[in-house]
């Protein structure tokens, strides 16, 4: 019994998952969630958690009966226990590493990341408390977070509502909205990381 | 209970997320920098997934657990909200190189500064909300 256990958490644990595993089981989220009648798109739970806090007094697009939405932040919720059980029990053969190409390694280098191939870890070192103290951790940290939060109600959803909820039912706003995504995207990569990461 | 189900589609979620390293800052840095098929895979395997099981759905008049056709609800055929808005969040993902989903993995992976992500994502949905009227969609 024991064996078969570690047996299934080696075959878990490998790292990365294939893309194809990867996609096949972002789908089966969403098709699961749709079978329950709801609807796939985690940055929605930034609204109702606002709403939670009393937001509506200050602005009517958080009046609204978020407690209907308290399925999705069991989702959040579980996707944190997720990561949790993942980061402690299922983590990778070789520890926490993001393996990215050999080209990535050597752009980063340009950004002043010197990591060698296969030695990139999963989450870069400015996600710490120690960074948020730094200026360029500070404008990470809290001024992705704004855009993030920002931009995803503004835009009506984020990767998963547009991204693959819309796209997956054909839906022309969607895909205007992820090359809104990738505009962005393009933007911060080729013309802000320069300076950003230059601080 | 009812709300058991949930949190095991979160987990999954989660999971899938960590190990197919969406989750990572790096990968997504690859991929607006196209140097890997990876992410665009994940990406593309669920849109075409998506695709063929909607169609699957509307063909055979497939209905939820409520008894109700399943559909997702049509997005307001509106554009510049999503092309302003899209950009905004684009902006947020490359620099974060998390989006929401991410967000609530690596807070529960053990990354706590993630906390303070959250507080100012939260900040940034609120100051949607006040300016909401003002902003062109």
């Amino acid at each position: 019994m024991l064996e078969l256990w570690e047996s299934f958490r080696a075959f878990i644990s490998h790292q990365p998952w294939p893309w194809w595993v990867g996609g096949g089981m972002i789908a089966l989220v969403m098709f699961t969630l749709m079978f329950f009648g709801k609807e796939f798109g985690i940055s929605a739970n930034l609204r109702a958690m606002c709403a939670a806090e009393g937001a509506g007094r200050f602005a009517d697009f958080f009046n609204y009966d978020w407690q209907r939405d308290g399925w999705n932040l069991m989702v959040a919720l579980g996707a944190m226990f997720g990561g949790y059980m993942t980061a402690h029990y299922f983590g990778g053969p070789e520890g926490n590493i993001a393996h990215v190409s050999p080209a990535t390694v050597a752009s980063l280098r340009e950004l002043g990341f010197n990591y060698e191939v296969g030695k990139v870890p999963l989450v870069p070192e400015f996600y710490s408390w120690e960074s948020l103290l730094t200026l360029r951790g500070f404008i990470i940290i809290v001024g992705g977070g704004f855009l993030i939060g920002f931009g995803a109600r503004y835009a009506g959803g984020c990767t998963s509502g547009h991204a693959i909820s819309g796209i997956s039912s054909l839906q022309v706003p969607s895909l205007v909205a992820v090359t809104g995504f990738f505009i962005g995207g393009l933007i911060m990569t080729y013309f802000i990381f320069p300076f950003l990461f230059q601080l | 209970m009812r709300f058991f189900k949930y949190i095991a589609i979160g987990f999954v979620m989660g999971m899938t997320l960590y190990k197919s390293e969406a989750v990572s800052w790096f990968r997504i840095y690859e991929m607006f920098h196209f140097q890997s098929f990876h992410m665009f895979g994940i990406i593309l395997t669920a849109i075409a997934i998506g695709i063929v099981g909607e169609q699957l759905i509307k063909r055979f008049h497939l209905k939820n657990i409520k008894g109700e056709e399943l559909y997702v609800p049509p997005k307001a055929p509106t554009y510049k909200r999503y092309i302003f808005g899209g950009i905004i969040f684009g902006l947020g993902w490359a620099m974060a190189g998390i989006c929401p989903g991410p967000m609530f993995i690596l807070l529960g992976a053990g990354y706590t500064v993630l906390a303070v992500f959250l507080a100012s994502a939260m900040f940034g949905t609120f100051v949607y909300g006040l300016l909401r009227d003002k902003l062109p969609h």
